[in-house]
């Protein structure tokens, strides 16, 4: 079976976000940017699968801009067969992603689609839900455990307090959680490799999608600024102070 | 606007993150619930007891015994024709069934509000909460997830709520529930413990995490954290960790112990009320954001503090 990972290209992990002076985003000029992580965890799942003889063929597809297809290239590197780049410049809300991975889906018929839980620019956790609605297929979200069995899989998902394993008919949805797995890194040969697979260029409105925003974004603005506390001179100075806010056993 | 509220809850009893739920919706309008899953009688009359409630809609049948949302998601917008505002905690729960229903019903979903500035603008954390983003929705419906921290609870009791059987609802069959491990420890859990102690890699290992900070846990009655850096070094599972990839917490106090405070880590948890910080570096960024903060090694300062605390 086939297997398709969306993968978004969004700010590193590492890099402190910068809210835009005038309050209309976060500032992303000149800095690095990365696979989103719970994405990466998806590709390193779906080769895990194909590893395994479950999957024949990955398929890497992202929503983004040109340089999204240094993304998708990660993907290809890490292991994906070939990739699609769905060429944008707006920024594209989970609805409206669902919607072209689901024309997708209908083109390329998977057997799993495997997506991170979320994305942590825009933190939505929304695109993988919202896909399994508009196929109609089942969803395993926020996935610690994925075992295929014939014609279904079961999900081990983190649940708040612990987990819950669900049996879904294939085709389903699978979103990733952190503790699946531990992504490879893509050696030298492989990032060689991946230059030559394959990768077609699209545009949403190739399957139909508009993407127009139905949230409007009034500004964004930084949080309310923690200032730092006192420093404490001793264990009893802690204590006592901890004490006064009615912290203790 | 009639708002429609997911009751999260474990088959006796209504969950607290449902309370926060139930004030965001307040601020919309009328607030209805809904109860879902098997047997839940005694939850929809709980429910009816939540201040402010109206009508307690419920649908008792098997196909919801476990929250499956490919069942669950085409009540939820078979009812939402009559309601103009769907609801649910933000917990794993309700951020399973909420997207599903937004796209049935062709709404974008607004994530993990933290207030209502009007009938259809709100604020919420994005980048972990490093910026916060106020949005106005231009679909005709709503389907909101509520963050628990950012809301007051709504009272348990003074409501007199109405209850209305939902004779809606069959099995999609084409997902079932298999088990669960919940992990039955006295202690609270991550997301929703009022105190937490987190140690970071100057712990060296996983016996001194156990050594060292357990003990202050226990005494405490606090949840355990831990920084990526100490999950990666394998002190303890994944699921401890605090940050922008793991849990994002706030509870009144948050123990940093020996963490030094990167930018992930402070992400999940500067929405605390009180953060103490135990660390040698005097440098560290941790102190930047700390309440409280005490330069010492703290394999000498933890043990001392569990004693005198």
């Amino acid at each position: 079976m086939k297997i398709l990972v969306p993968v978004k290209r969004v700010l590193d992990y590492n890099v402190k976000p910068r809210v835009k002076p005038d309050g209309t985003g976060v500032d992303l000029a000149n800095v690095k940017m990365s696979m989103n992580p719970f994405d990466e965890i998806g590709v390193e799942e779906a080769i895990r699968l194909k590893e395994k003889g479950v999957a024949t063929e990955i398929i890497a597809v992202s929503v983004g801009p040109v340089k999204a297809q240094e993304t998708l290239r990660t993907a290809l590197a890490m292991g994906a067969d070939r990739a699609i780049l769905v060429q944008t410049d707006d920024a594209v809300e989970p609805l409206a992603l669902a919607k072209i991975f689901k024309a997708i889906a209908d083109a390329e018929q998977p057997g799993l689609v495997i997506l991170g839980k979320q994305a942590i620019d825009d933190d939505n956790n929304q695109t993988g839900q919202m896909l399994a609605a508009l196929t109609g297929w089942a969803q395993g979200t926020f996935a610690s455990a994925v075992n295929v069995e014939g014609d279904s899989v079961n999900v081990t998902r983190e649940v708040d307090g612990g987990l819950e394993t669900v049996k879904l008919k294939l085709p389903a949805i699978v979103t990733t959680d952190l503790r699946l797995n531990e992504p490879r890194y893509a050696s030298l040969p492989n990032i060689m490799k991946a230059k030559s697979k394959p990768l077609d260029t699209k545009s949403p409105a190739d399957y139909g999608v508009d993407t127009a925003p139905r949230v409007k974004t009034v500004k964004v603005s930084e949080p309310p600024v923690r200032s730092a506390g006192v420093k404490v001179a001793d264990v009893d100075e802690l204590v006592a102070k901890l004490k006064a806010m009615g912290v203790h056993s | 606007m009639k708002t429609l509220v997911w009751v999260e809850h474990d088959g006796s009893a209504v969950k607290d993150a449902t309370l926060a739920a139930v004030t965001a919706a307040s601020k919309l309008g009328e607030v209805h619930l809904l109860v879902a899953g098997e047997g839940v009688d005694g939850v929809a009359k709980a429910a009816a007891q939540i201040a402010g409630v109206g009508k307690v809609h419920v649908a008792d049948n098997a196909a919801f015994g476990h929250n499956l949302p490919e069942n669950v998601a085409p009540l939820v917008a078979e009812l939402m024709g009559s309601h103009d505002a769907f609801l649910a905690p933000a917990t794993t729960t309700g951020k399973n069934i909420a997207p599903r229903v937004a796209a049935l019903l062709d709404v974008m979903q607004i994530s993990e509000i933290l207030s209502v500035e009007g009938p259809k603008t709100f604020t919420r954390p994005i980048y972990a909460g490093n910026a916060i983003a106020t949005v106005e929705s231009g679909d005709a419906k709503l389907v909101l997830t509520v963050r628990g921290t950012a809301f007051e609870k709504a009272a348990t009791s003074g409501g007199s709520g109405t209850v209305e059987a939902v004779s809606a609802g069959s099995d999609a069959g084409i997902s079932s529930f298999v088990g669960a491990e919940i992990a039955k420890s006295e202690r609270p859990e991550l997301t929703s413990a009022k105190i937490i102690v987190s140690g970071g890699r100057a712990l060296g290992s996983s016996e001194k995490y156990e050594e060292v900070i357990v003990p202050l846990a226990d005494k405490l009655g606090a949840a355990l954290g831990a920084s990526r850096a100490a999950v990666d070094a394998g002190y303890v599972p994944n699921d401890y960790q605090v940050g922008q990839t793991g849990k994002i917490v706030a509870p009144q106090v948050y123990f940093a112990i020996g963490i030094s405070g990167a930018i992930q880590h402070l992400a999940g948890m500067k929405d605390s009320k009180t953060i103490v910080a135990i660390n040698k570096d005097e440098d560290a960024p941790i102190f930047q954001v700390a309440d409280l903060g005490l330069v010492a090694d703290l394999f000498n300062a933890v043990p001392e503090l569990t004693g005198k605390i």
